[in-house]
């Protein structure tokens, strides 16, 4: 089984962050992984993007041009990409921030009001997160254990007070 | 009585250089610091391309041999891996003020606990006499057949005035060896370079008017006489910058 | 064994130094390799060692210069422009047989040319990287583990041999995150101890050392060249470094370094599971180049396919070691794009890959 994410919106969104979450997701469940971000002179603002594979295989390209999950933040991204999935693969919308809709019949789209979602919840800037939980619910991989662990690993201890909201945020787009 | 000898920091090697050419001179108040100093055993030298090159073979102590104008950010290199050592630079002006002027700017500007000896006969010598940074305004050198015409060829390097500037410099102090009440001045400013090394107290350098007989055409009187007339007026003697920049003792 | 983390390859390959014990590190910013500068000036300092930003790429070679001259393990990296700055230094080192480690994360070029990934230097780190007869050992690695592998690896050889080691990655390479683990060793710095030519304070033990390239008498500086080149046939003979996968039956040979190896790998598996005789084969040394080794992974092939980030270097190298006993055709893309695994399965193909 191989798992190969394309994550994309601004930069300041916390896609890389994201990435890296889903990424140690994966370590912690005994898989292969790799994670490669986009970079460029753009900092924040700019577009932004990151390839994660979660696989049971050693892994050769780490670049992912054929996600077989996609997680849009913005409507350049999603123009961008929405094409690119793999048949039979899934996309993440924040359709907040994302205008229009893909006509795609091949692959299953969600639209999460991520975004509106963190607002409402009191979780401003986490739309990520919830995303985040949605596609780990969705491709099963949801050990909650596993994934508290990798939280604590990827959240800096500078803002280990944001535990909890993270956790929350995970469960509300587990459940979205 | 003190007996007149060769310092033990100095080899036994001939030395190369041209009659009346003051580098000797200088290899000598430096070996004689680090003797009196007892520090020949924990010295690093590093040399420099210029004249100087092949110092490595007269000084007694350990040596590394740099590329050209590189020597400030060797002997960067050397202090920051043994900071315990005594690390010194051996340098000509076009070495120091022209290809290496950023390293220099910028180990001083780092402060490092480093000596650097700089000397400035307002040639290239080695190469043949051509115009150095320091050469002087009207000095005919081999690439200024007219005499250097500032219009064109820009002005002087002044190195003491510009290291006077900057926080990280301990000692930056203009000297010569023209006669022996100099040669003495000279000697002493070194030792002093090496004191604020041996504390930790930031980067010396110690600028010595030198002569070139050879490239400027002149009898080794004839060029001590240059020192006086010409160079002297130009690049006064004296302490530019002189005080701690770290580790001060309690007064 | 301590737990994996993930870490992208730039920083694993700066911790990699600290633990193989490099004291000092000298550097200047330069994408895409800045993380190993700020990794370094973070940990250098709780593990009593130095990071100091040069004012210069030519002032961080120098530096190291210096310092191995004085016998410490010591460091500096930057990517393809800064390289081509530090090559006289590099020279330098080389002629005065000093030990070091040089970390090039590839950019696109030639010029300022682009930030992303590429392997254009490959002719400057293997053939052409300064003046003077010399050559300095040259290992790719193509994982983020391998970035840090390679690190305590380059040390040791560098300094068994008395010559500086490059490391060639790429920005791939450096930005990617892998798992990657360190052995959980105390870090201990390195001195001179067994650097018995040392420019480091003779203590009046022994006669002064001195550190120099230079030799004005051509028959002296001659026997230099000559002797140092011994000691590369004695790495040429027992240190070459390659990974072969499906080469036995294998038609048509990939041949890729780096990251583009990986990228072949992937093109290659695919190919191996629509059931075409295809082989991998990866240099990990690029000086020396695994010549035997090809042969050897080739000896069935009626094909070599070498793919690259660049317009076709390393390929003269694979001509050289199979003689040109067969057809070597290249698959590459340049500028910083990365080539697709579908587009070199597509080339495998237009080769006439068969079942």
């Amino acid at each position: 089984m191989t798992n190969e994410f394309l994550l994309a919106g601004f930069g300041g969104q916390g896609i890389l962050f994201a990435g890296k979450l889903l990424a140690y997701v994966g370590l912690y469940a005994g898989k292969e992984v790799s994670w490669l971000p986009s970079y460029g002179p753009e900092m924040r603002g700019g577009t932004c993007n990151c390839s994660v594979t979660v696989s049971d295989d050693p892994i050769g390209s780490p670049l992912i041009l054929e996600p077989s999950e996609l997680m849009v933040m913005n409507t350049p991204s999603f123009d961008k990409f929405i094409g690119t999935v793999k048949a039979g693969g899934m996309a993440f919308i924040d359709s907040t921030l994302v205008d229009g809709t893909s006509d795609r019949t091949d692959i299953k789209c969600f639209y999460i009001p991520a975004t509106q979602l963190a607002a409402d919840n009191g979780l401003k800037g986490m739309a990520n997160i919830i995303l985040t939980g949605k596609i780990l619910k969705e491709i099963g991989l949801d050990d909650m254990a596993v994934i508290e662990k990798a939280l604590q690993k990827v959240i800096p201890p500078k803002k280990a007070n944001l535990l909890d909201a993270n956790l929350n945020a995970l469960k509300l787009g587990m459940n979205a | 009585m003190p007996e007149f000898k060769r310092p033990h920091a100095l080899t036994d090697a001939y030395l190369h250089y041209c009659p009346g050419c003051t580098h000797g001179i200088v290899h000598r108040l430096v070996a004689e610091v680090i003797d009196e100093m007892g520090i020949e055993n924990d010295t690093i030298g590093v040399c420099p391309v210029g004249c100087s090159v092949m110092a490595y073979d007269y000084f007694n102590c350990d040596m590394i041999e740099a590329s050209h104008g590189r020597s400030p950010a060797v002997a960067t290199g050397v202090k920051r891996g043994n900071p315990d050592k005594f690390v010194f630079t051996y340098q000509g002006d076009g070495d120091l003020a022209a290809i290496g002027t950023a390293e220099t700017i910028h180990a001083a500007t780092r402060g490092e606990n480093i000596t650097v000896i700089f000397i400035n006969n307002t040639t290239y010598g080695m190469t043949g006499g051509q115009m150095a940074p320091t050469t002087l305004p009207g000095q005919i050198t081999q690439t200024t057949p007219y005499g250097r015409d500032t219009s064109e060829a820009g002005f002087p390097v002044k190195v003491c005035e510009i290291l006077s500037q900057i926080d990280g410099v301990a000692l930056a102090e203009r000297v010569t060896v023209i006669d022996p009440a100099n040669i003495k001045k000279a000697k002493a400013a070194i030792r002093k370079a090496f004191e604020f090394q041996k504390k930790k107290q930031g980067f010396s350098l110690v600028e010595v008017l030198s002569t070139c007989p050879t490239n400027w055409g002149m009898t080794p009187v004839q060029a001590l006489e240059r020192v006086k007339t010409d160079m002297i007026p130009y690049y006064p003697l004296g302490v530019y910058k002189e005080g701690a920049v770290r580790n001060k003792e309690e007064a | 064994m301590a737990e994996k983390s993930l870490m992208k390859g730039n920083e694993a390959l700066a911790e990699a130094a600290i633990r193989a014990g490099c004291k000092c590190f000298f550097g200047y910013p330069i994408t895409p390799q800045t993380e190993i500068s700020a990794y370094l000036s973070k940990r250098m300092p709780k593990v009593g060692g130095t990071f100091l930003q040069a004012e210069s790429e030519v002032a961080a070679i120098n530096m190291v210069y210096g310092c191995a001259g004085s016998g410490i393990r010591c460091m500096t990296s930057s990517s393809s422009p800064g390289i081509s700055l530090k090559a006289e230094g590099i020279s330098y080192i080389a002629g005065a047989d000093l030990p070091c480690v040089i970390i090039d994360v590839v950019r696109g070029g030639p010029g300022l040319g682009g930030i992303q990934p590429s392997q254009a230097d490959y002719w400057q780190i293997t053939k052409g990287l300064a003046h003077g007869d010399f050559h300095v050992l040259v290992y790719a690695p193509s994982s983020v583990q391998e970035m840090a592998d390679m690190v305590a690896k380059a040390f040791d050889m560098a300094d068994e041999y008395r010559m500086p080691a490059i490391i060639l990655a790429d920005g791939l390479l450096g930005q990617m995150m892998e798992p990657v683990e360190f052995a959980d060793e105390e870090i201990k710095m390195s001195d001179a101890s067994n650097k018995p030519w040392a420019a480091n304070g003779h203590k009046g033990q022994r006669k002064h050392n001195i550190i120099n390239s230079l030799y004005l008498q051509p028959q002296e500086l001659e026997d230099k060249v000559v002797e140092r080149f011994k000691r590369y046939e004695d790495i040429k003979a027992n240190h070459t470094m390659a990974v072969a996968d499906y080469c036995d039956d294998a038609d048509i040979v990939v041949v890729a370094y780096g990251s583009t190896a990986r990228l072949a790998k992937s093109a290659v598996d695919a190919a191996r599971k629509e059931g075409l005789k295809v082989g991998m084969f990866r240099p990990v040394t690029l000086w020396p180049f695994p010549e035997k080794e090809l042969q050897e992974a080739t000896k069935n092939a009626k094909k070599i396919l070498t793919v690259e980030m660049s317009m076709g270097q390393m390929i003269h190298d694979v001509k050289l070691a199979v003689n040109c006993s067969k057809p070597v055709e290249f698959y590459g893309r340049t500028g910083g794009i990365i080539p697709a695994p579908a587009d070199i399965l597509k080339k495998i193909k237009e080769m006439g890959g068969n079942k």
